[in-house]
């Protein structure tokens, strides 16, 4: 009983200890983004003894902030919409369909998410300069939606795979066309999965860097991620207003993330266990 | 005749997906290759045949070398400490306790932040002057004078490993979460009947039940880690003196800094190599529990 107690309680402090490793950062960010430039020029105090929002003020003031955000919600939701779209068109008949060569489809789904996103970044950018896409929210967009897309139509197979076969079955021989089965009966029933693949797709869009710092050049079309590294700052690095950027375009991740946390996590297991 | 009207209804259904990956993911592979053979310098519309003159140049340049050992060093040692700490946390996390859900949820949080905060948070945390690691280091007695933690080759490499493992850590938690779960509860109780020490049910019941997923872990991770270049180019740039200058980082100098996308197409297709050759290898001593894995497939 005793030992067992000892354990409970060594089980807790462990926890502690990794909640604190794992948040302390994010929460010095917080600190770091409230305090006065005078304070961030020395430590101690940790924490802001005069705290402020000046941070949060000259976001919006040194370049036109709102318009930043308003790229990045842009593209996250149109990027998981497009997503999703066609990610549902391509599940259904590699869940259900009979067709020949759903293996290596399915191979070369997954194959387009392994390669590193610097392959390619070049030759994509030959063809956005070619079609004039550069600093347009298309060029964004397009780009996102390779790992948006393999993404979902990943997702929704394993989910409309677990689904009854039956179920499908049966609105056919209700006299269903397969199209007319799969919009009224299994995709209703899929809305667990379309909420794991869209809550995925808007978050690596969202916090996507590469693309978006190689197609973009001015508030035109930059994301906040992009933002942030291009703080402008000619002498000092105002790490003041960068963690302030930090902690807005952490804000929705986290209120995503606390939400959905169940469905983020089962679209990230549903691929991996299932080979 | 039924059937029929099923796979031409799929066909049409999956064209526009396979359509636009074709175009956007598959074409640019291809591409790449077929550039990486070109002189190719845009702003002056150079485009010339080149063969394999860039892979003899570059095989020959030793920042080629040294880019490769830093991608390949970082990929290691990142992915064994994310597999390490992943698989505690994992254990940890799966005891049942008040608050369980809110720690498995908030555990998560270091993943989905966008990578460019997570390098600029440790940026700004390893700061020599006003950083609060060495802050804390010296008031604890553990240094005296600040450390330059990202100015020092040998350092910054560490320092941006320490940051890539804060963040991707959770993946791995979660994934083995998943896992963990998957292991019949009656097995431990089995195992605790037959005298079995915790340890001992560990590595006899909950490891061997455990070693495919961890594969397929292991796999993702190593991949990522391999392509790694947000946390890098944010945190430390590549330097100092291309001491965390990974293929990632050098391709994307050669390709937009110098605007050369022959060359720099040709350090891309190294890349390629070494995640295809890490990955295979990987799935080769992992064959197994590969094969455990989709024969569980239904």
């Amino acid at each position: 009983m005793t030992a067992r107690h000892g354990h409970d309680i060594m089980a807790r402090l462990l926890l502690a200890l990794v909640l604190a490793w794992t948040l302390s950062p994010i929460l010095w960010q917080v600190t770091t983004s409230l305090k006065p430039d005078s304070e961030l020029m020395q430590l101690p105090p940790l924490l802001p003894a005069h705290p402020t929002l000046a941070h949060y003020r000259a976001l919006f003031e040194h370049q036109p902030f709102h318009r930043i955000i308003l790229n990045s919600f842009g593209i996250a939701a149109l990027t998981a919409l497009a997503a999703l779209v066609l990610g549902a068109l391509a599940a259904f008949p590699l869940a259900r369909l009979p067709m020949r060569g759903k293996f290596p489809i399915l191979g070369l789904v997954l194959g387009t998410t392994m390669f590193p996103a610097i392959l390619t970044v070049g030759p994509l950018f030959i063809f956005m300069r070619a079609l004039g896409l550069r600093d347009t929210w298309w060029a964004v967009l397009i780009s996102h939606t390779t790992f948006a897309l393999p993404l979902t139509i990943w997702v929704l197979t394993n989910f409309l795979r677990e689904l009854p076969e039956d179920l499908y079955r049966a609105a056919r021989v209700d006299g269903c066309s397969p199209w007319q089965a799969f919009t009224r009966i299994l995709l209703p029933l899929c809305r667990p999965g379309l909420t794991a693949a869209g809550v995925l797709a808007f978050l690596f869009s969202w916090t996507e860097f590469l693309y978006a710092f190689t197609f973009t050049a001015t508030e035109a079309s930059r994301t906040v991620p992009v933002a942030i590294v291009l703080f402008p700052g000619l002498h000092e690095i105002r790490w003041g207003e960068i963690a302030a950027a930090s902690v807005v375009v952490t804000l929705p991740v986290i209120v995503l993330v606390l939400f959905f946390h169940r469905h983020i996590v089962q679209g990230l297991t549903a691929g991996a266990l299932k080979g | 005749m039924n059937r029929q009207s099923e796979t031409l209804t799929g066909y049409l259904l999956l064209f526009p997906a396979l359509f636009i990956l074709t175009l956007l993911a598959l074409c640019p592979i291809l591409i790449l290759f077929w550039l990486s053979m070109r002189y190719r310098v845009l702003p002056f519309g150079i485009d010339l045949f080149a063969g394999a003159d860039h892979y003899v140049v570059l095989l020959q340049a030793p920042r080629f070398w040294n880019s490769l050992g830093v991608t390949l060093y970082f990929a290691a040692l990142s992915v064994a400490l994310e597999v390490l700490l992943g698989l505690s946390i994992a254990l940890l996390l799966s005891r049942r306790f008040r608050g369980a859900g809110w720690a498995r949820a908030l555990i998560l949080l270091p993943w989905a932040i966008p990578t460019v905060v997570t390098a600029k948070l440790w940026d700004w945390i390893y700061q020599p002057d006003l950083g609060v690691l060495n802050y804390l280091l010296q008031n604890l007695g553990i240094t005296t004078a600040p450390v330059n933690w990202l100015g020092t080759p040998s350092l910054a490499i560490h320092a941006a490993i320490i940051a890539d493992v804060w963040k991707t850590t959770p993946f791995v938690v979660i994934l083995l979460l998943a896992g963990l779960a998957l292991v019949p509860r009656d097995l431990y109780q089995a195992a605790a009947l037959d005298g079995a020490s915790s340890w001992q049910s560990f590595v006899h019941v909950t490891l061997p039940l455990l070693r495919p997923i961890l594969l397929v872990v292991t796999l993702f991770r190593t991949i990522d880690a391999l392509r790694a270049f947000d946390l890098l180019y944010v945190l430390t740039g590549g330097g100092p003196a291309d001491a965390t200058e990974t293929l990632s980082l050098y391709a994307y100098k050669i390709l937009f800094q110098t605007m050369q996308f022959g060359y720099g197409s040709a350090i891309g297709v190294m890349l390629f190599l070494v995640v295809a050759m890490v990955s295979l290898l990987q799935l080769w001593l992992g064959r197994q529990d590969m094969r455990r894995l989709v024969g569980r497939t239904p």
